[in-house]
């Protein structure tokens, strides 16, 4: 298939790789985090880990939209779902997150009207076909989807829609990756940066992690060889003392991002104050909310909200493990308790979530399976 | 001097955490869920969790703990297969097909995979009040037509109407019989380490074709479902290389990762599978890609699953890609010993992964 099959070839991987071995210092470890959870999945889908040296370490970071939803949103979005002639639309990546006592498929199989949909505009389109209902998208993901949220507003206002509505949980990177950077108990050597988040922001954003913190960042595309050349970007900075951000993704992220897409977001959306991350606590300004003038297309103005905060369980890890801290493995109930099936925590729900990607991919001894392959 | 607390444990290594997980794979599963969800239907984890903890419980006897797809009867000196299936497909209508010929294809292909010569159907109509007759005639002409080219009769049938609004359209009961001729052991418990891996086809056709035709994606495409009566096929196989066949399975609901995954758990083996080996075509890779979906977890209607002993490997492809139905036949992997009971797969890009068993349902009502 053109476009995907160049950057996935296996003969490109092993020069690569052979190259990655020879930048790096084997007398030191190397640790990186891939903010992206798009990352986080095409690593474990396509064991990339494989082409790494041992002392070369992948962190996962915090990027994956429905990992950092904290479960008292969850509940007011299923309080919505519960009022009558509601329709509550979302991603499917939403319908198995664990709210306080319930998710999004075991209120659906309860008799809430909510629909899976691929995009905003699809729950538009419901909007439409339902005059007589209230139609709610249950709008999550960072700067990469925000833009699409933002559109359909403006469309859905074109259009006069008055039965149309989003429960807004955009959240925004920066101030994410910032919070892991101000962290005590975390040593990282450099960043893979989220490729299609950078597609809208650009590049300018990470420049504070290079000059303040002393890290390098290489915005990276999501083929494995996009991810494996930007290692080797990210140690070729180390081995020659530089830090710097870097774009691999050039042939998709434009330096200074998408004017438009980023015009359209703030003429629709504000920064909040603070917001509610799973695992991270609050966190100041790392989140958007429709403006005043959208009050008419707001959930959060329109259905009276309880607004509860939940606190995690006490045996999910999360937190760790969207800090990089610890491995998925190493929590607790990892496996056990805690199972894409069963999930106690968000890590473990969306295919990009650390633990689900580590558990549906990786979840086996790499030297056992080598072995067992070769044999 | 003791203080009576427990010094703390250390952390326990990745190594006895996997450990740790395979120990709570093999416990009974106990359904958690107060309810139904669609998760229940989508031939992964929640299936079998349901079927185990809810009708194996219930129904329990020897026959049916084998977990087939078709039950093998002992019947005077004859030996019978017997199975039935249910479609919901929607659309009902699709390119390349329809839920009618669904319904007889897939319980043909049921009986198939334990080598049965298929013999007759029953068809049950579960209709919804203001159903067009002439779609019904439709399918039912469909049916015929299927049931001619898998040298089956219908023999028998039931029809129930229920109040609009309280179905969606129409479903399908067949279930079917068939007579197993050959002497030779097929199951899903006999796979050997050192065997064969093989599919009879491109994988991913039917669910991606119904998935497009539902129209919801705005993707237009040539694909086509890949419904069809496998029996012939089966009986190519076995001719060729009877002895040497392990299992056979057909891959629907949950694709050919899920089979895999059934095989390596009933035959306590690991199954190693070469991804650059899996046939598939471009389109259904497109619109996989697209979706965030693995061709792998797919549903077919027309393609199956061979294991077989590795001396036989090769007398195996010959015979499927001599058939209409098996010329893209591709082996697509090997049976390991260990570690059982894992579906290993070396990727298209070098390295290593596991495909594990669906969760949750990506694409519902697709067959």
């Amino acid at each position: 298939m053109r476009y995907v099959d160049e950057y996935r070839d296996a003969g490109k991987a092993r020069a690569l790789a052979a190259r990655i071995a020879e930048l790096c210092d084997p007398g030191r470890t190397y640790t990186f985090m891939e903010v992206c959870g798009g990352h986080t999945h095409t690593i474990y889908k396509h064991g990339i880990e494989d082409h790494l040296p041992d002392n070369v370490r992948l962190v996962h970071g915090p990027g994956c939209p429905v990992c950092v939803i904290p479960m008292g949103r969850v509940d007011d979005a299923l309080h919505i779902a519960g009022q009558p002639d509601v329709i509550m639309t979302s991603f499917g990546d939403m319908m198995r997150v664990p709210g306080g006592s319930a998710s999004f498929l075991d209120a659906k199989a309860a008799g809430a009207d909510i629909r899976m949909v691929y995009s905003p505009l699809d729950a538009l389109k419901i909007a439409r076909r339902n005059p007589g209902r209230r139609v709610v998208f249950m709008a999550i993901g960072f700067e990469t989807t925000t833009p699409s949220t933002a559109m359909t507003v403006l469309r859905a206002a074109d259009e006069g829609l008055d039965n149309f509505s989003v429960f807004c949980n955009h959240v925004t990177i920066i101030p994410a990756i910032k919070a892991i950077l101000d962290s005590p108990d975390l040593r990282l050597d450099g960043f893979i940066g989220p490729g299609h988040v950078s597609t809208v922001i650009g590049c300018r954003p990470y420049e504070f992690i290079a000059a303040e913190y002393g890290r390098p960042l290489v915005v990276a595309g999501f083929e494995p060889l996009d991810i494996l050349q930007s290692i080797h970007l990210l140690l070729t900075q180390l081995a020659e003392n530089r830090v710097a951000v870097e774009n691999q993704y050039g042939r998709v992220v434009p330096w200074d991002g998408n004017g438009k897409a980023l015009r359209v977001l703030s003429q629709v959306m504000e920064v909040r104050p603070h917001f509610e991350w799973r695992g991270l606590g609050f966190i100041s300004h790392s989140a958007l909310r429709l403006r005043e003038a959208y009050a008419a297309y707001d959930a959060e103005r329109l259905f009276d909200l309880p607004g509860v905060r939940v606190a995690d369980p006490k045996s999910c890890q999360c937190g760790e493990v969207l800090k990089g801290v610890l491995k998925p493995w190493q929590c607790k109930v990892f496996g056990t308790a805690c199972t894409p099936e069963t999930p106690i925590g968000t890590c473990m729900v969306s295919s990009e979530g650390a633990c689900a990607a580590y558990y549906n991919f990786g979840r086996f001894d790499r030297a056992g399976v080598r072995e067992a392959i070769r044999s | 001097m003791t203080t009576g607390r427990k010094a703390p444990r250390p952390a326990p290594g990745e190594e006895e955490v996997l450990r740790r997980i395979e120990r709570a794979h093999r416990r009974k599963p106990r359904m958690r869920d107060e309810r139904i969800t669609l998760a229940h239907g989508a031939g992964g984890k929640a299936t079998q969790t349901l079927i185990e903890a809810v009708f194996l419980t219930a129904f329990h006897n020897p026959v049916l703990a084998r977990l087939e797809d078709q039950a093998v009867l002992t019947v005077g000196t004859a030996q019978l297969a017997f199975t039935t299936d249910s479609y919901v497909v929607s659309p009902l209508f699709f390119p390349g097909g329809d839920i009618g010929d669904l319904a007889v294809n897939g319980t043909v292909n049921d009986l198939a995979m334990a080598g049965a010569r298929p013999l007759h159907l029953s068809a049950g109509f579960i209709l919804e009040e203001g159903f067009p007759v002439a779609d019904l005639t439709r399918i039912a002409a469909s049916m015929a037509e299927a049931a001619a080219a898998a040298e089956v009769d219908i023999v028998t049938g039931d029809t129930k109407v229920v109040e609009r609004g309280k179905a969606d359209g129409c479903y399908i009961t067949t279930a079917g019989v068939g007579v197993v001729e050959h002497g030779f052991a097929l199951g899903v418990g006999l796979a050997r380490p050192g065997d064969a891996v093989l599919v009879s086809g491109p994988i991913g056709e039917h669910g991606t074709t119904v998935l497009l035709a539902r129209g919801d994606l705005d993707i237009a495409s040539e694909l086509t479902s890949d419904t069809a009566p496998l029996a012939g096929l089966v009986a190519a196989l076995l001719d060729a290389c009877g002895g040497g066949v392990r299992c056979l399975r057909d891959a629907t609901r949950g694709g050919v990762a899920t089979v895999l995954n059934e095989i390596a758990r009933a035959s306590e083996v690991a199954v190693v599978l070469d991804e650059a080996a899996v046939p598939v075509r471009p389109e259904v890779r497109g619109a996989a890609e697209l979706l965030g979906i693995d061709p792998l977890y797919i549903a077919c209607e027309g393609r199956m699953v061979a294991v077989v002993d590795a001396a036989d490997a090769e007398a195996a492809l010959g015979a499927l890609r001599a058939h209409p139905l098996g010329e893209q036949a591709a082996v697509i992997g090997h049976v390991g010993a260990e570690p059982a009971p894992l579906v290993l797969c070396r990727t298209g890009f070098g390295g290593t992964r596991i495909v594990d068993v669906l969760i949750g349902d990506p694409l519902p009502r697709i067959c």
